[in-house]
């Protein structure tokens, strides 16, 4: 080698680009924020009878964003009266056709104020805004429209029978999906002629109160969509309130407390509940494609989904390769600013989910298994955590029973597909799982096997208004999207001849 | 010359029917049944928590293998059923008389057509509720219902035949076992059932019947973590709370069919299949 070549090598190296990304923020300008947001009662935004207010932050900066109404039992029993008076007077009596027209109107606004909604969002819950503006905004507006269209064809839904309306929902939603869940909830029920009082989760707010704005410009009557803000209590004022059916989305620890709440009370309940998924990938499987599903499975929306495939169980002759893989694309995963647009994890929802998942990370240290991190730099102010992988996990790791509800993936091993059933269904949870080979007949096996309401061949986190979702077991009962999802906001009495 | 002798009958010792066996009750208790009129109809054994335990495994042992044969296998073993009833309807009319029943061959009757009835749905039930989902993406995504697993059934008392065939048909035409509390101050038909199950092909585990004390039963079935949903069609008002409550534990899936003539064609439905049943979606891209 010569000299120059010699001193040519480090030169080649000094100038190697560092693969950075200039930042991209969203325009927050499109958001108008009000000071303060009253209950959404009637109709109308009105001031708590409680007289409690309550700070939403960004989680992104911890900087406050609003002040909201904490709705106490004499709100949330208002908002049950204007939800009855508006079944009673008009909603259950109007024509199907007609309730389909004010849903497809709210679906089309969406649609029309879909960046705003999309980054206030991202704002008041720090999801990334690629995925509030691509996953959870479009599909809000589609389930609504999906919904609006059953409102005048229910008889065909279920044959044989004469569908109709329970009276008035209360309706309890989580965090991580606030505007896709308020969807979610409103859609159905309004279809079907039901009315609604609507509680979203305390730490996201902001996007349902914008919704109660496009429901009043969509001209829907007054009572049949009302919403109460507040915490826990809040929830439970409304599911201890006189409405007919509760429909609750979150933790399955208060979706027992619901069930014991309203034991004996002849209320409908529908319950979607936590989830451990199994996400099985066998060796034949498109390595490459897997890597992609898993990645998606459990940091989409930093792990906040109760379907996420937080279980990663592969086959051993792939296992050492898989890993090498999934490591090397951690380090890709760009971890900020929920709105810049590059930004592929964002901000963990608050600060009392982030020491929850704090605690079950050192568990899973704790207990013996080895915790991989990629390096990344998080952000001073918020709430972060680092996309973080688990080897070395056995099933009774708490990390492998319990949800952590974060970017935390615990990967375990199995050899045969028998063994692949037998460790995906040894958990009380049933919501999801992933099955990932390139054999079809295997695929239906699985899925055959597998107690989860919602099987994902070859992909993961997919979601469709037209494609019903919920769990087995303790992960709840009911289901969410599809024909299947009208059932339960309906009586289906007599009709067969 | 002797006079001839006269022929002693042999009487039934009514026991419960637990993994296709007919065991007394762990417990060593028995309780005596009454006709409508007073007259004792003999013993009958009482079932304890434990027997209503042992039920359970049962059930959850026989459960993989019902649900793995074929809908058309379950259909026919489901429908030689109803021609071992109708073969015993003589003591079914019998049976229903002692109970007091205002017509016992209309009730048998009914019994045996609802029997066939829900038959007929084991292979028809997905197609009829099942969906192909067209979701806005290259998927195929479909839903089927799939049994949820090991169901308690609690029957009117006050129908002992009809009453019960109702809850238990729909529940296992899916592929659901079921633990059945019979009728406590009516169990004789139920105990006849069993026997019918017994000589049928439905293999041993699939139904279990208990007779003895419903209401201090019912609160061990609702709070049994194995069960994966119970009808409770026939739990009293003031009982139903105190069922609900403990169901929760394991997010147990409640059902209790609406109040109606159980002779109705409105009694039977595949929405009483469905509401023991899973949904299940599955998801797969579309693409060369």
């Amino acid at each position: 080698m010569t000299d120059t070549a010699r001193k040519a090598t480090p030169a080649i190296e000094h100038r190697e680009p560092v693969w950075g990304y200039a930042p991209a923020p969203e325009s927050t300008g499109i958001v108008r924020l009000e000071d303060r947001y009253g209950l959404f009662v009637n109709g109308g935004f009105v001031e708590p009878k409680s007289g409690k207010w309550f700070t939403t932050i960004n989680p992104a900066t911890e900087e406050p964003l609003a002040e909201v109404a904490e709705a106490g039992p004499e709100d949330v029993g208002l908002a049950v009266d204007a939800a009855r008076d508006a079944y009673e007077r008009r909603w259950r009596s109007l024509p199907g056709s007609e309730r389909a027209k004010y849903l497809y109107r709210i679906a089309r606004q969406l649609q029309e104020r879909a960046r705003e909604f999309a980054v206030l969002e991202s704002m008041n819950g720090g999801k990334p805004i690629k995925e509030s503006r691509d996953i959870d905004l479009p599909l809000a507006a589609a389930h609504f429209f999906y919904y609006a269209g059953w409102a005048d064809k229910l008889e065909y839904a279920f044959p044989g029978r004469t569908p109709s309306p329970i009276g008035v929902a209360g309706q309890i939603i989580p965090w991580n999906f606030p505007m896709l869940m308020a969807a979610w909830k409103l859609a159905p029920a309004l279809a079907t002629g039901n009315t609604a009082v609507l509680k979203p989760a305390e730490t996201t707010p902001l996007t349902a109160l914008l919704l109660a704005q496009v429901i009043q410009e969509a001209e829907v009557p007054p009572g049949v969509v009302n919403i109460v803000t507040g915490a826990g209590e809040t929830g439970a004022a409304l599911v201890k309130s006189s409405v007919d059916k509760v429909a609750f989305t979150g933790s399955t620890e208060v979706g027992k407390i619901i069930r014991r709440t309203i034991a004996g009370s002849g209320k409908r309940l529908t319950l979607e509940l936590g989830g451990k998924a199994a996400n099985i990938v066998f060796e034949d499987a498109p390595l490459d494609q897997a890597i992609e599903g898993v990645v998606n499975g459990i940091f989409f929306n930093q792990g906040h989904v109760c379907c996420a495939g937080s279980r990663l169980l592969v086959q051993e002759p792939v296992f050492d390769v898989l890993i090498d893989k999934l490591k090397e694309r951690l380090q890709t995963l760009r971890v900020g600013d929920p709105l810049d647009k590059n930004t592929d994890v964002g901000a963990i929802n608050s600060r009392v989910q982030l020491q929850k998942i704090e605690e079950l990370v050192a568990s899973g240290i704790q207990e013996g298994a080895q915790m991989y991190q990629p390096e990344c730099v998080l952000p001073e102010r918020g709430f972060w955590f680092r996309p973080t992988l688990f080897t070395g996990v056995s099933q009774s790791h708490r990390i492998a029973r319990e949800e952590i509800f974060g970017p935390v993936l615990s990967i375990l091993t199995f050899r045969t597909p028998e063994e692949a059933v037998e460790k995906a269904n040894n958990s009380p949870y049933g919501l999801s799982a992933g099955v990932w080979t390139e054999k079809g007949s295997r695929i239906l096996w699985m899925a055959e096997r597998l107690r989860a309401g919602v099987v994902w061949a070859n992909t993961f986190n997919r979601f469709d208004p037209a494609s019903p979702f919920g769990g087995y077991k303790e992960s709840g009962f009911g289901r969410e999207g599809g024909l299947q999802g009208l059932e339960p906001y309906l009586r289906l009495d007599g009709g067969a001849a | 010359m002797t006079d001839p002798v006269e022929r002693v009958p042999v009487k039934r010792t009514a026991k419960l029917f637990i993994g296709g066996k007919f065991p007394r009750s762990e417990s060593g208790h028995a309780y005596e049944a009454y006709a409508h009129d007073g007259r004792p109809l003999g013993w009958v054994a009482k079932a304890s928590r434990k027997d209503l335990r042992d039920a359970v495994v049962a059930a959850r042992a026989a459960q993989p293998g019902w649900a793995a044969l074929t809908a058309y296998n379950r259909g026919q073993v489901l429908y030689r059923v109803a021609e071992l009833l109708e073969g015993r309807r003589a003591q079914f009319v019998r049976e229903l008389t002692d109970t007091g029943a205002a017509d016992p061959e209309r009730g048998i009757d009914a019994a045996i057509d609802r029997w066939v009835w829900y038959a007929g749905w084991c292979d028809k039930i997905h197609q009829a509720l099942g969906s192909t989902n067209p979701v806005a993406g290259p998927y195929f995504n479909f839903t089927l219902p799939e049994p949820t697993g090991v169901v308690g059934i609690v029957p009117r008392g006050d129908q002992p035949l009809l009453g019960l065939v109702s809850r238990l048909a729909p529940a296992i035409v899916s592929g659901n076992t079921a633990v059945v509390l019979a009728s406590e101050t009516a169990p004789l038909p139920a105990v006849s059932l069993s026997e019918v199950l017994a000589t049928s092909d439905v293999p041993g585990g699939v139904v279990n019947i208990l007779t003895g004390p419903t209401a201090a039963l019912v609160p061990w079935l609702a709070g049994h973590m194995d069960v994966n949903a119970i009808d409770v069609t026939g739990v009293a008002d003031d009982l139903l709370p105190e069922v609900e409550r403990l169901a929760a534990e394991n997010v147990k899936r409640v059902h209790r069919a609406a109040e109606g003539d159980p002779f109705s064609m409105d009694a039977q439905s595949p929405y009483e299949i469905t509401a023991l049943m899973e949904f299940k979606t599955v998801w797969h891209p579309i693409g060369v």
